[in-house]
């Protein structure tokens, strides 16, 4: 299987998305000639001209509002809004509008669309460039998120993104474009509201999704040489979230502890551990432990920001202080 | 007062039927608002009721110069303009009164109006949130090469917020086939356009994107009609988009919770004085189309529908419990 990054897999699965389906367009801010800022729509207007991939002015409002539009004429649009601290420019036309068509208008009608944005932080961008605000997405009903973690998740969430018929957030990280990974060719699909366990275990779970899966399995490799195996679970998709999968892996290590980069109070940590406790509290041996990024404004200076992102280092701590209570 | 009128129904160039179709559908629609209103007194209809009264003849004269396949997307005050695209008042009534016969299954009410198989893509209820779904379904229809005109209606309040520059701004950019339609009724809820917006005249607004634009006297059906049928056809040439201030008064208060303490009684008078209805029908009495006899079936049907209307919508059923969970998510 070949290995290809992150960014690489993106571009693959609009790339292979737009040569299945002519109703497939892209646009967004710098997707053209720029390439996309992160690099993900290069080289696709060679391949597929100016008129299945456009750019547009620095105008986020407009970029959601129109996909919406686009879906309703009966276009399967792919926008791209930069990062998730602009789609608060959009949220309207996201949580307003997108969200609403097909309930709101008796059913008649679906808006199959994908805005695909970056999440995160670790680059140094400060507090209006790092956050990750994905629960607030994911709070709607009648919109989809997912958050790819790995380089064939990205390609095959991306591309079931698009043969969907609902609203989906793709949000990716900005510290994954690089990551290289085995991406199966061709019409590989991830199945959206389908966790995977990322690396078995039977002593803890962890919850995680996004870059957090990553730091899961460096925390679940270090615990290892200690003798705990933990079991990793990546959400994938936020919404719908997929339970089950997490519910069938506690029910085997009677603990858990839930990673995001993201802040805790209200989080998808948060709603991860009320749904373990209201359907699986019998088998829980401990208190749910949640890490999460620091409840601060992100800083710009190198240590204060690492200090602020979820680590390794603080998922271990979140275990021993959870098996410190049951010793285990 | 401005905007460019048409005197007589003879240099139309319409025919008889058309034009009396427009007092009926105007008819019809002052009638289903009064109806409403009524209704919404009684206690029948709930949520916020925003009539029409009085701009009925932008609705009637802007609908009319589009073709069947033609789409059109609205703000909230969306009963005139869903009535003129052709929902029949049936389920529009049966809506306002939350019933499962409504045009959206008492799932959107009075702002919400709805009607894919019709071309009717909208009331919207986020004001100027609907404009850059304009652009994108203008988009599509250069992108699927189907030369369908979008109609988009907005009133003056819409034209203060951003999504109004971005949607005209990238409309311009992307040549898209959309008639930008602003009803300027002159009040932003309670607030007059001249304490909301800089400029008070809405057609110099689209000059800062490039784009046509003409003053229209809203309450002539005909000037209305024949602005729309030259920018409906200048979007469907391929000559991108059109931009309309179309100059109107809204008769009745902003919704039905409005005391309408900001204006006087004295100029809801002088604009009743051009009342769009009783002026069309008096041209076209003057001119010798209109007999006693053929108003008097006008009214007649006009009455029975909005009657039947009101029989159906009581007599349906509200929507089963168990929609309260349909239709979150399109099966893909």
């Amino acid at each position: 299987m070949p290995m290809i990054t992150y960014r690489e897999a993106l571009n693959q699965a609009l790339r292979e998305e737009m040569a299945r389906d002519e109703r497939v367009v892209v646009f967004g801010e710098d997707v053209v000639a720029y390439g996309g800022a992160y690099g993900v729509t290069s080289g696709l207007v060679q391949d597929f001209g100016d008129k299945r991939i456009m750019d547009t002015p620095i105008a986020e409002g407009v970029i959601g509002g129109a996909a919406v539009g686009a879906a309703m004429g009966g276009l399967r649009p792919v926008a791209e809004l930069m990062t998730i601290n602009f789609a608060l420019l959009a949220s309207d036309a996201l949580i307003n509008h997108a969200a609403k068509v097909h309930h709101m208008f008796g059913g008649q009608m679906s808006v199959p669309l994908v805005i695909r944005m970056v999440g995160g932080g670790g680059a140094q961008l400060a507090s209006t460039h790092s956050q990750s605000l994905e629960a607030m997405f994911a709070h709607v009903p009648g919109l989809k998120v997912v958050t790819p973690a790995t380089p064939a998740d990205a390609k095959g969430l991306l591309k079931s993104a698009i043969r969907d018929d609902n609203p989906v957030l793709c949000i990716e990280h900005a510290l994954l474009y690089r990551v290289r990974g085995e991406v199966p060719e061709g019409d590989f699909l991830v199945p959206l509201g389908k966790a995977e366990v990322k690396r078995e275990g039977k002593d803890i779970t962890f919850v995680a999704y996004s870059r957090m899966t990553l730091v899961a399995l460096e925390a679940a490799d270090r615990l290892s040489q200690e003798g705990i195996e933990a079991e990793v679970v990546d959400l994938r998709s936020l919404r719908p979230l997929d339970m089950e999968t997490v519910l069938a892996s506690v029910r085997k290590t009677n603990r858990a502890v839930t990673v995001e980069e993201a802040w805790r109070t209200y989080g998808i940590g948060a709603e991860v551990a009320s749904r373990i406790q209201e359907e699986a509290f019998d088998y829980l041996d401990a208190p749910i432990q949640r890490v999460a990024g620091v409840e601060v404004p992100m800083p710009y200076a190198k240590n204060l920001e690492q200090a602020a992102i979820p680590d390794a280092r603080r998922v271990v701590e979140a275990v021993k202080k959870l098996l410190v209570r049951t010793n285990v | 007062m401005g905007g460019k009128t048409v005197t007589k129904v003879a240099k139309s160039g319409l025919d008889k039927k058309t034009v009396l179709n427009f007092l009926h559908q105007m008819l019809l629609i002052r009638k289903f608002e009064d109806k409403a209103g009524e209704l919404y007194a009684r206690g029948k209809i709930a949520g916020f009721l925003h009539l029409y009264n009085g701009e009925e003849a932008v609705a009637v004269g802007a609908v009319s110069a589009l073709q069947e396949h033609d789409l059109l997307i609205t703000h909230y005050r969306d009963h005139g303009h869903a009535i003129a695209k052709g929902i029949d008042v049936k389920r529009c009534m049966a809506e306002l009164l939350g019933k499962a016969t409504g045009c959206v299954k008492g799932r959107g009410g009075s702002m919400h109006f709805f009607d894919m198989s019709l071309g009717m893509y909208g009331g919207w209820a986020i004001v100027a949130g609907h404009l850059p779904l304009a652009v994108g379904l203008g988009l599509a229809s250069n992108a699927l090469g189907k030369k369908q005109v979008t109609l988009c209606i907005f009133g003056d309040g819409a034209t203060n917020i951003g999504y109004f520059h971005e949607a005209l701004n990238l409309a311009k950019l992307w040549n898209v086939p959309v008639v930008f339609l602003c009803e300027n009724n002159l009040y932003g809820m309670g607030t007059a356009v001249h304490r909301a917006s800089a400029v008070t005249e809405m057609v110099r607004k689209a000059d800062a994107y490039n784009i046509p634009a003409e003053r229209v006297d809203g309450m002539d059906v005909l000037a209305v009609r024949e602005a729309t049928a030259k920018a409906v056809e200048h979007a469907r040439r391929g000559d991108g988009p059109y931009f309309l201030e179309v100059l109107t008064y809204r008769f009745r208060g902003h919704s039905m919770a409005d005391p309408i303490l900001y204006r006087d009684k004295s100029e809801v008078d002088e604009w009743k004085q051009r009342d769009p209805i009783v002026s069309f029908r008096q041209k076209l009495e003057a001119e010798g189309l209109l007999s006693p006899q053929e108003l008097e079936q006008i009214e007649r049907e006009t009455d029975e529908l909005i009657a039947e209307a009101v029989r159906f919508a009581e007599e349906s059923p509200d929507p089963p419990l168990t929609d309260l969970y349909e239709d979150i998510y399109a099966d893909s």
